[in-house]
């Protein structure tokens, strides 16, 4: 290989060189962290929520008039629902999860106070949770009837058993063994843990909490509340708005509002995400064919400059091959110096994203394939250029340009 | 002489069709990108007040977790418990200030066939108005005796009363509201601060709400918020005065600190920056606000950095999309330098037969601006989709902030023939030194 003559030769015409490597350069840090932003996103994105999403609706009712009643709208509601054609089941449900809106709270595995609480989503539900959002339980038991209680205004009546998720049985119990064992809240309240199921989300997707979850078989009979309702597969689209008139029918003390699909709530939970792994695949589209054009261009600049070279190079005996692969190699040398600026550049750029943003740090495995990328979109852009370089006729080094 | 150079660029525009159309949508994409990012940027950081934003403060208090604060850094709750803002209310520092929250009410309208629909609600004091400059269109809101004792009035926001009473002067027909009527004593001319920013935390771009109620109707009818509610400790909450009572926040609190006669703004903001502090001094001796002392007064535009109303996605597209448009860049110097020094031979003849080399760059600056100006126009275009793009991807709430305005256009215009200048800069004064005879002698 004739790496120190080319290399040699570009020393003498820098300019063009040095803006090529600065665009594989920075090409490359704009790639690379995007594409890693955008793999995070689709990560965050797939998450499975452990329910039933498909098959479920969520309702809101809100009572308005003075002398309304929570706990017979409540149980008059779940009798309707739950009697409709193509309803599977219907529960209670203090707040919808992945919606955005719901409540929190500490707990912790020892009764001191001054320990330190972990936080984690409460659901307030009744004993047809399990059933109607599909979760899956993989160690205890359902709550039973007579566990349930209603929280009417002016009596503090807290139920004693609680349900929670996988991730934070392990928050809280490392060790493991968490089914049976006592959860403790603020200064007096102590749950059994009579069940654990694989997955329950928060409604926060950002949340760092967002898997750990704690659920207590209670139904509170204030003005607001909300039910979430499996269908039959298949049924949900013509149930919505069947729940809808039910529930209006039997109360018109208040108002329905929000009868969603809760994949409808899911997706729109995370367009934000979907949103920027949109618009990040549409800029790094962008970004490499700017790039690849620039190349092609300054490439086919440089071979007519040097017309007159390649024809002399070829009547003193280069072939078609050598001529090829002088340009590849040329361009090679080029952008290899743009990858090493541009992995630099890369780190350099996550490092500014990590400390000014929540992001995470790069993961290393990115740059090899950056660098590959950056070497094969240099190759191809340069090809067409450089092939019409080594079909120069070797007469041309005689004639005047 | 500068038309005679236009005539010359554009000549040699269509002279390099391909090489000339490269440079232009390089400058355009490159600007499409910044444009469309900026936009959105700029519309969810503009100040929503300006003639008073920087005499606005929000007013936080940290009455959180003894164990961790309510967010790294060290921030304090962007809300207060209801008795820390009811204690507040009673300094006479500020020359105007309000606690409010949010409300859900259901309206009721006359007709009774029609279904009660739910409205939003601010349930705040009579100064919410005079603090943030609200316009009316007709009437007024009500006097602070409204906010001590119960009185059933309302001001309508103009949606509201264009919904409601086809936007005549309302003033005096009354309203249903959660089953009891209320009076209608004023009604908003448009008026939708855009961030939200006396209530960021329940939708900084959400609507101005339709109905505005005096504070003295929360307690008697036990008007709960419809906001986030956010505590630390697990209290047991089981009535509205538990509610009242405990350490949840729950309540915005604005004040204006915009000086006197007698005193400075700087002087009022210290005199209620005291006033605070020693309030919360006072409460630690009952056991409550054991964090460190940290209260603050945000300005308008403070409080909207403190609170990261530019969406961080929103930031990190900005400065891709700047680091993208300097790829551009790159490329256009790359291309125009490809392109003067392929016409090298002209421009020597020029020089030979008397052109100086200030006019020769001039030539080319020329036309590096023309291609700035089509780059420009083209990346409003682009822009112009890309904020199509983005209202798409991101949904309803980003109506208002995806609109391309003049300034904004112009803004655009200016940076790419900057731009372009900039990069043509180095090509055209290249290729203005080189020497004309060895040129010359080539041809």
């Amino acid at each position: 290989m004739e790496l120190g003559p080319i290399f040699r030769a570009l020393l003498r015409n820098k300019t063009g060189a040095i803006l090529i490597a600065l665009q594989c350069a920075l090409t490359l840090a704009i790639v690379v962290n995007a594409v890693f932003i955008i793999q995070s996103r689709i990560d965050k994105m797939g998450r499975p929520t452990g329910m039933d999403d498909d098959n479920l609706i969520s309702v809101m009712s809100i009572g308005f008039v003075d002398d309304f009643n929570g706990q017979t709208t409540v149980d008059t509601d779940l009798a309707a629902l739950r009697a409709l054609d193509g309803v599977v089941d219907a529960t209670p449900i203090n707040a919808i999860p992945q919606s955005g809106g719901g409540s929190s709270s500490g707990f912790r595995a020892v009764p001191e106070e001054q320990k330190q609480d972990t936080g984690a989503s409460y659901y307030e539900v009744d004993s047809h949770a399990l059933n109607t959002l599909g979760l899956k339980l993989i160690e205890g038991r359902n709550f039973r009837p007579e566990e349930q209680k209603y929280l009417p205004e002016r009596t503090l009546d807290y139920p004693r058993a609680v349900i929670i998720s996988q991730a934070m049985a392990k928050e809280l119990f490392p060790n493991g063994g968490a089914l049976g064992k006592t959860l403790y809240s603020g200064a007096k309240n102590a749950y059994e843990i009579v069940g654990i199921v694989e997955r329950m989300q928060a409604p926060w997707i950002n949340w760092r909490g967002f898997e750990r979850t704690v659920m207590l078989p209670l139904v509170t009979t204030e003005k607001y509340m909300r039910y979430m309702i499996r269908t039959e597969p298949g049924r949900r689209d013509d149930l919505m708005p069947v729940i809808e008139q039910t529930l209006n029918k039997l109360n018109n003390g208040r108002i329905i509002r929000d009868v969603k699909a809760h994949s409808d709530v899911v997706k729109r939970a995370y367009q934000e995400d979907k949103a920027m792994a949109i618009l990040l695949v549409s800029a790094i589209g962008l970004i490499v064919a700017v790039t690849a054009l620039g190349i092609v261009g300054l490439a086919t600049f440089s071979v007519n400059r040097r017309t007159r070279q390649i024809g002399t190079r070829r009547a003193l005996g280069a072939s078609q091959q050598d001529i090829l692969r002088y340009f590849l190699t040329e361009n090679w040398l080029i952008t290899s110096v743009g990858v090493v600026a541009g992995i630099a550049l890369s780190v350099g750029l996550n490092i500014w994203l990590v400390e000014s943003y929540s992001l995470d740090k790069l993961d290393w495995r990115y740059l090899p394939f950056g660098a590959l990328f950056i070497w094969a979109l240099g190759l191809l852009a340069v090809f067409a250029p450089a092939l019409k370089a080594a079909r120069t006729p070797p007469a041309i080094a005689t004639r005047t340009v | 002489m500068f038309h005679y150079y236009l005539q010359l660029a554009l000549k040699s525009l269509r002279r390099n069709p391909i090489l000339s159309s490269l440079m232009v949508l390089a400058i355009a994409i490159g600007i499409g990108a910044c444009m469309t990012t900026l936009t959105v940027y700029s519309l969810m950081s503009a100040d929503p007040i300006p003639q008073k934003s920087e005499q606005l403060f929000a007013v936080r208090l940290d009455s959180w977790d003894p164990n961790q604060p309510w967010d790294e850094p060290n921030e304090p709750p962007p809300e207060l418990t209801y008795r820390d803002a009811m204690a507040l209310m009673r300094s006479d520092i500020p020359s105007h200030q309000a606690a409010m929250y949010k409300g859900a009410f259901a309206l009721q309208p006359d007709d009774k066939s029609v279904p009660a629909y739910l409205v939003m609600g601010r349930i705040s004091f009579a100064d919410f108005f005079t603090l943030f400059d609200v316009p009316f269109q007709y009437g007024s809101g009500w006097d602070s005796s409204a906010d001590k004792a119960l009185s059933q009035v309302v001001v309508l926001g103009k949606r509201a009363n264009d919904k409601l009473f086809g936007g005549e002067n309302s003033v005096g027909k009354t309203v249903r509201l959660n089953d009891k009527a209320y009076k209608v004593i004023g009604v908003l001319d448009t008026w939708d601060p855009s961030p939200k920013f006396y209530d960021v935390n329940n939708g900084a771009f959400d609507d101005a709400e339709d109905v505005y109620l005096p504070w003295g109707i929360a307690v008697p009818y036990q008007v709960r918020t419809a906001g986030n509610t956010n505590g630390w400790k697990p209290e047991d909450i089981d009535t509205y005065d538990s509610f009242l009572n405990s350490e949840l926040v729950w309540i915005q609190f604005w004040a204006q600190l915009g000086g006197s006669d007698k005193e400075s703004p700087a002087e009022q903001k210290a005199r209620y920056q005291t006033f605070i502090d020693s309030y919360v001094s006072e409460q630690k001796k009952l056991g409550r606000f054991q964090r460190p002392l940290n209260n603050r007064l945000s300005d308008v535009n403070t409080f909207m950095a403190e609170r990261e109303v530019v969406g961080e996605d929103n930031r990190v597209l900005v400065g891709l999309s700047f680091l993208f448009l300097t790829v551009c860049l790159i490329n256009m110097i790359g291309l125009l330098l490809a392109k003067f020094l392929g016409r090298a031979p002209e421009l020597a003849l020029r020089r030979a037969l008397g052109a100086s080399q200030w006019q020769v760059m001039q030539l080319n600056l020329v036309e590096v601006a023309l291609i700035g100006v089509l780059g420009g126009l083209l990346g409003l275009l682009f822009a112009w989709f890309g904020l199509i793009a983005v209202r798409a991807l991101y949904g309803d709430g980003y109506g208002a902030l995806t609109s391309l305005n003049a300034g904004l256009a112009m803004q655009a215009l200016i940076i790419a023939i900057a731009a372009s200048l900039l990069a043509g800069l180095y090509p055209a004064v290249r290729v203005g030194r080189l020497a004309p005879a060895g040129l010359l002698k080539a041809q």
